[in-house]
């Protein structure tokens, strides 16, 4: 049953989260949660013609991967969500067509990731499916080539830029079975602070992630005390600075808790990183290897993620628009 | 968060790592400095082979571009940039950087509408303001003739 | 080659990277705007009688720096403009650029066929 508290949304037992996958590439194998992954793509490529249809490949093995590890066959799978970065989506598309799966494509930029995990869980839990699989992906080439420049251009990178994480993560959710749950959800506004540099895209939306988090301690009775990690998607550095001190001043205090999924997948110092990772594929990734590996273990038992997305186009920002920020947030539960 | 977007503009400004201009600046001199000098050895290289100073000068230009695209075609330019920043960017290397670059890049959507059509997307704009402040002289020039 | 003839080409194409660098890290200037920048402040320096000098002592650090490619602009067209008139407005400048351009679009598409972005 789903109980509505403000806009927070209450998922009882919650629909649990039996399976996931992340796959990552060579640059995500050598970073700290190397040890994570279920399979590791060294190849940009992957042994395809395109980055995109190697995006698409990365995808696909995380979805079946996901659902193999449950013992589960896609055809038991009534529902996808898939998403990515790239234009209209195309490789979660291509993805999606051998797996014979009733598709959702979303879009909600870095944010995807957590949105298809809410989406999934609340249409499970309002009994629109059984077995629902959610799944996001980004590819460091594809989204350099569509957001910013050529590969071989020689550009230089700002210290607040961030770096797409070549990966993908898939999580296969069901209504009975073990695992964590899904307990709660709230879905994010667009929130527009007039930031527009492409380099820092961390402080464009963090604000966002600010809204998400406080609506989700005020409405849902629930105190940051009550978890044992928060984390945010994709803010890097900066951008969790800003929440850190935002929510503080709100009276709200995160404190060590409060991690980011951007400065936990890669070593910014050793791997030329900056300000930290992003993309869709940065909170899959992160959430499907490490955290849930960890909440399987018991080390982690309540864990709050804000997926955080930076909602525009290469063409928006040519005619001058802001970056618009927005956050979904879930709660796993593993108690 | 009670802030106008005037003020989360400053705050973030606040809280944004700066490049580290001094270091950069110093790489960009230097490597800057240093693909210049190689553009002025092939350039005495020319002119002691008896060329004169306009065909050697163009000569010099073409093998700058040429070992530009070189760099670009071995994936070595963008390490170097890296580094350099405007070191890099400026020199005549850099505009055929960022020729050779994109057409890599867009060689996957095929020769005409890739290769063909999105070889300029970066360096597009030296051209046409290059040649659009260049007519405007000439047209300044030409007009102050008759006067 | 002496260095005096090296030391030139080093200051001069050193001190005008070092300032694109400032406006890279201190100003919303994209790299591309700040070569196109360059470039039109070529043709005008050149155009004032500014720019003759920098390249009579720097040689190619005033020629290989993408101003130099306004330089060569607008000396192509002044040249043509005495000797055609009106036409050589059009004429001039991207007659004296020819060999650079076609020179990128060749190796640049000889580029593209023979190698693959990599990624890093």
């Amino acid at each position: 049953m789903i109980e509505k508290k403000g806009r927070a949304l209450l998922l009882g037992d919650g629909p649990v989260i039996t399976a996931s996958a992340a796959v990552g590439g060579k640059k995500e194998g050598e970073g700290p949660l190397g040890a994570s992954f279920d399979l590791i793509v060294k190849d940009p490529y992957a042994g395809e013609k395109t980055w995109e249809k190697a995006e698409c490949l990365l995808q696909k093995k995380a979805v079946t991967l996901a659902i193999n590890k449950a013992g589960r066959s896609p055809t038991e799978v009534e529902l996808l969500f898939s998403g990515d970065l790239i234009n209209q989506c195309t490789p979660s598309c291509y993805a999606a067509v051998g797996l014979g799966i009733p598709s959702v494509g979303l879009f909600g930029a870095c944010s995807t990731a957590a949105e298809g995990l809410a989406l999934a869980a609340l249409l499970l839990e309002a009994g629109a499916c059984d077995r629902a699989v959610s799944v996001t992906s980004s590819h460091f080439c594809t989204a350099e080539r569509q957001f910013r420049t050529p590969l071989a251009y020689g550009g230089q990178r700002a210290p607040t830029a961030q770096w797409t994480v070549t990966g993908s993560g898939a999580f296969l959710l069901e209504r009975q079975g073990s695992g964590p749950r899904v307990r709660g959800a709230l879905l994010g506004k667009p929130v527009d602070m007039g930031i527009s540099d492409v380099t820092n895209m961390g402080a464009a939306m963090a604000p966002a992630a600010c809204d998400t988090l406080a609506a989700f301690f005020r409405d849902s009775g629930k105190t940051p005390d009550d978890f044992d990690l928060i984390l945010t998607g994709d803010l890097g550095s900066v951008g969790h600075r800003i929440v850190q001190e935002q929510l503080g001043q709100e009276g709200i205090s995160l404190d060590d808790r409060y991690q980011d999924c951007g400065l936990l997948v890669y070593d910014s110092a050793r791997q030329d990183t900056h300000a930290g990772g992003s993309g869709c594929g940065c909170s899959a990734v992160v959430l499907a290897g490490h955290i849930l590996r960890e909440m399987a273990k018991g080390s982690l038992k309540n864990v709050l993620l804000a997926g955080t997305g930076a909602l525009m186009s290469p063409m928006s920002l040519q005619q001058g628009e802001s970056i618009v920020g927005i956050a979904h947030l879930v709660w796993i539960s593993a108690e | 968060m009670e802030m106008t977007k005037k003020q989360y503009k400053d705050y973030v400004k606040q809280v944004s790592p700066a490049s580290p201009l001094v270091a950069d600046m110093a790489r960009a001199f230097v490597s800057g400095g240093l693909i210049c000098t190689v553009g002025q050895v092939f350039s005495l290289l020319y002119r002691s082979m008896g060329l004169s100073q306009q065909t050697a000068g163009t000569l010099t230009s073409v093998t700058m571009i040429f070992l530009g695209a070189l760099l670009t075609a071995l994936n070595v330019y963008d390490d170097l940039a890296r580094f350099s920043g405007a070191g890099t960017v400026i020199p005549i290397t850099g505009f055929a950087n960022s020729v050779a670059s994109p057409a890599m890049e867009f060689r996957s959507e095929g020769l005409i509408l890739g290769v063909g059509a999105k070889m300029f997307t970066v360096a597009g704009p030296v051209l046409v303001y290059g040649i659009l402040s260049s007519a405007a002289y000439g047209l300044i020039l030409w007009i102050l003739q008759r006067m | 080659m002496f260095i005096e003839e090296l030391l030139p080409a080093f200051l001069t194409g050193g001190v005008i990277c070092a300032i694109a660098q400032v406006l890279i890290d201190k100003t919303a200037l994209t790299p591309a705007r700040i070569v196109v920048l360059f470039v039109v402040v070529g043709v005008v320096l050149t155009a004032l009688g500014l720019y003759q000098p920098l390249v009579d002592f720097g040689g190619a650090g005033a020629t290989v720096p993408i101003m130099g490619f306004g330089y060569l602009l607008a000396n192509g067209v002044k040249e043509a403009v005495i000797q055609d008139g009106l036409l050589g407005v059009l004429t001039g400048g991207a007659t004296a650029a020819a060999a650079g351009i076609s020179a990128a679009v060749v190796f640049g598409w000889l580029a593209s066929v023979t190698a693959r972005p990599k990624a890093k």
